[in-house]
């Protein structure tokens, strides 16, 4: 497993971005899951960010297992911010048309589409946020 | 990302290459700000994307609703990466996809 711990920034994007698909190399990801994960990964990252800490600064951990026999990936992200569940967010409704449409509310969908595992929990502080992916 | 923009009178092309994410984004959405003003038709070439997210996505659907108000939009040369990531989102059935 690797562990990678980021002020949660969006401007640490690349680098974490860079890690994960360091990883997924290793464990021979397909192209199409790489750009999957790292899709999710940009959602699950630029939220923390965003909202964790609100106007003060914070780090973020990210937790890289993969599991190359199985073809899977496991990533989690731990921060310390307000206790924030992506996962209860509404979904939108992706058969309106685009003036209907609301610009937003996408990224979580996405995660939740496209991972094959997505779960959180609140513990002694944390926000715990787990996905899990296979490409077999 | 590196955007390139080729306009013929009311038509216009922006070709892409690199990578459409939250970082550069904001970008994209400040060039068509600039220039979508009299453009009818406004085509898309993602030849040389590799990479969108839900930031590029909101940048796409803010340029498509203004051009169903005064021409169309039209992107080409789609990859199927990220083919996938517009079937997911329902966008296929709000964009023009050659």
């Amino acid at each position: 497993m690797r562990e990678i711990v980021l002020d949660a920034k969006v401007e640490n994007l690349p680098q974490l971005l860079s890690v994960i698909d360091e990883e997924l190399e290793k464990a021979e990801c397909s192209m199409k899951g790489q750009m999957q994960i790292d899709v999710a990964v940009e959602e699950i990252f630029v939220n923390v960010a965003s909202y964790a800490y609100e106007d003060k600064s914070g780090s973020c951990r990210i937790e890289v297992d993969t599991d190359p026999a199985n073809s899977y990936v496991t990533i989690t992200f731990i921060d310390e911010g307000i206790p924030y569940n992506p996962l209860a967010k509404e979904d939108p409704d992706v058969t309106l048309s685009a003036e209907e449409r609301e610009i937003g509310g996408l990224g979580i969908f996405i995660v939740k589409k496209s991972m094959d595992k997505t779960s959180y929990e609140r513990k002694d502080g944390k926000n715990i946020f787990s996905m899990g992916y296979s490409w077999a | 990302m590196t955007i390139n923009k080729v306009a013929n009178g009311k038509d216009l092309t922006i070709s892409l290459a690199g990578r459409l994410d939250t970082t550069t984004a904001p970008q994209l959405d400040d060039e068509l700000k600039g220039s979508l003003d009299g453009v009818e038709k406004l085509e898309f070439d993602f030849t040389k994307l590799e990479y969108i997210s839900s930031a590029g996505l909101r940048v796409l659907l803010s340029a498509q609703k203004v051009m169903n108000k005064q021409g169309s939009m039209v992107i080409r040369n789609v990859s199927e990466e990220i083919n996938e990531i517009f079937e997911v989102t329902g966008f296929v059935d709000i964009l023009t996809i050659e």
